[in-house]
């Protein structure tokens, strides 16, 4: 697979973006604001950084990825359909009755998807299942874990966190899709997590701070994660909730709430 | 039967939750990052002290409350009854039910009218853990009326109980004179051939299924369980010894819910002919809610269907 130049990236963007807001207005329910936040690193590990084979998605030299923040299934949805796993024309059925885009992730619908998510605080632990899995088999393949700031107020995810360092587990990157903010209001007025950085390096995890939307800066942490080694390393991304679309950007109400036809049809023509 | 959508029942606790503020000071609430659709939030506005948030981390959540009622307090919980009950058990446990504690557990998006949003967010075993825990009473109202009512009891009662809410508008069964103890069934049509005996929304389709039954000339009886521990266990035995025929609605996973425990009754007491409508050992979907209980075997024409093989 020869790695798309920034430009290409760039234009995968902005359909998965395109995808989302038309995803979740056709379906009137959905979580835009936590999908949007999310797409550089989703595309950045689809496009450049993992291995994998749409064609075979039971792969076992494949690298895995957990998106531990199951809510941001459009994002996953389109980011897959944009990889070949998944036929575009399906994705208006998202969270439709028999549909296989469930409004969560499921693993027993789509090919591809690696865990069933929607109960935060519970990817990490998968993920570290996966690493271990490909230790004892020898595989040099990778597991990559994405979460959300919110979600890390699971005690879980510091179980998580304290066993993987423990067991030295690498080949196993966890990002955060860090944009300030969870359901009820702002991540720090409900549950501050701060200091993040220094919360997982004191858990003795390698820590990469990074902007979400810098493509390079995106990719760079990335190669740099996977060649931790002896330690699971974790990628402290700032973005911006509802990124991309003015009206959305910062604000909660898109959290779990999804464009109306005529926002929607704003958002498209900002994102034209 | 006309259907009158009314308020959700997540709506009536939440609303009920600020009288109860406002009449017992030792009243406090807690979420875990879920309010605005448990509807505590209601409650935040007004008494933002006596309110707290604990973020996602429902384990925490219920160990915090189970410490509050240890030293007085009367902690209402709240989240989706998926995380809330599911991630919480040991905790419910060991926290709550095992001490004996004075916990008010009120959690919302039961059952799989949640819709859309799937199959993780559904709790379809929240009845069956509940009655599980020694002691603990548990209930699912049916309208805005009952829940609001119930709301009330649980503020009165003192020990570990467990209300389910749901997401949609509920059908209006009552208005606000209904009088709901804890423990006690209400029997809302009489009839002697077959009993039908449901909560939650399956009251409504219950009411529905009775009505058409009546079109053949089957009388059936109605009864709102609301309470599923303590069962009222006079009234189901008068009912089986009536009719000797007994169907059990529910919008629940069929092995452990309101089902079970009917069945559990009337074996011992006054063994009947039953029958069953509920999930059938299998987690639901994505979809619009009438589109679920459809597909589920949730509805009027499943609970005459059921009634007629047994009759
Ligand atoms: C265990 C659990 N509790 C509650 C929820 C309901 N819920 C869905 S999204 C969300 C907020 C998530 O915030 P965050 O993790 O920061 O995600 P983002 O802001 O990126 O969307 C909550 C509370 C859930 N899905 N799982």
């Amino acid at each position: 697979m020869t790695k798309p130049s920034v430009e290409e990236l760039k234009a995968i963007a902005k359909r998965v973006r395109r995808d989302i807001i038309k995803m979740t207005a056709a379906a009137a329910s959905g979580h835009p604001g936590g999908s949007l936040s999310a797409v550089e690193i989703l595309i950045a590990l689809y496009f450049v950084i993992m291995k994998h084979d749409p064609k075979n998605p039971s792969w076992p030299e494949r690298d895995y990825l957990v998106l531990s923040k199951g809510h941001a299934s459009p994002l996953l949805y389109s980011v897959m359909a944009e990889a070949g796993y998944i036929k575009k024309d399906t994705l208006l059925s998202f969270r439709r009755l028999g549909s296989p885009l469930q409004g969560h992730p499921d693993r027993r619908r789509i090919p591809g998807i690696e865990a069933s998510t929607g109960s935060l605080g519970q990817g990490l632990s998968i993920g570290i299942g996966h690493a271990l899995a490909n230790r004892l088999d020898k595989r040099s393949n990778y597991t990559y874990v994405v979460m959300s700031d919110g979600e890390t107020n699971e005690g879980q995810v510091w179980e998580a966190a304290a066993m993987a360092a423990h067991h030295k587990i690498d080949h196993l990157v966890a990002i955060i899709d860090y944009n300030k903010f969870q359901l009820d209001d702002a991540t720090k007025v409900i549950c501050n997590m701060e200091p993040i950085v220094e919360k997982w390096k004191s858990f003795n995890w390698h820590v990469e701070e990074i902007d979400g939307h810098d493509w390079n800066q995106v990719i760079e942490a990335l190669e740099k994660s996977k060649n931790v080694k002896d330690q699971p390393a974790v990628i402290i991304a700032h973005t911006i909730k509802g990124k991309g679309i003015s009206f959305m950007e910062n604000n909660n109400h898109f959290h779990g709430v999804a464009p109306t036809k005529e926002e929607a049809e704003r958002a498209l023509k900002e994102l034209s | 039967m006309e259907k009158r959508l009314g308020k959700a029942t997540r709506d009536a606790y939440g609303k009920t939750l600020i009288e109860l503020g406002k009449e017992n000071p030792n009243i406090v609430v807690l979420d875990a990052d879920l309010s605005k659709s448990t509807k505590t939030c209601l409650f935040q506005e007004v008494f933002p002290d006596r309110f707290f948030n604990v973020g996602i981390q429902e384990a925490n959540l219920v160990g915090v409350a189970s410490g509050l009622a240890a030293s007085g307090k009367i902690p209402f919980v709240s989240s989706f009854a998926s995380f809330l009950v599911l991630k919480s058990y040991d905790q419910l446990r060991m926290g709550a039910a095992f001490p004996e504690l004075n916990v008010k557990v009120v959690a919302s998006h039961g059952g799989i009218s949640v819709g859309e949003d799937g199959a993780s967010q559904m709790a379809i075993e929240d009845i069956a853990l509940m009655t599980s825990l020694p002691g603990c009473v548990v209930t699912i109202p049916c309208d805005e009326f009952s829940a609001a009512q119930m709301t009330r009891k649980f503020a009165e009662y003192k020990g570990l109980a467990y209300m389910r809410t749901c997401r949609p508008k509920a059908p209006i069964i009552y208005d606000e004179k209904v009088k709901i103890q804890i423990g006690k069934g209400i029997k809302l049509r009489d009839g002697k051939d077959i009993t039908l005996v449901a909560n939650g929304l399956l009251v409504f389709e219950a009411l529905q299924a009775a009505e058409d039954l009546a079109k053949e000339k089957i009388e059936a009886s109605v009864i709102d369980m609301h309470t599923v521990k303590p069962l009222d266990r006079d009234l189901l035995i008068s009912e089986a010894r009536k009719t000797g025929h007994v169907v059990v609605a529910e919008e629940h996973q069929i092995w452990g819910g309101l089902g079970s425990a009917v069945a559990t009754l009337l074996a011992q007491e006054c063994p009947a002919r039953m029958a069953f409508v509920a999930i059938q050992d299998t987690y639901a979907e994505s979809g619009p809610p009438d589109e679920l209980l459809d597909k589920y075997g949730l509805r009027a024409v499943d609970i005459v269907k059921a009634a007629k093989k047994i009759l």
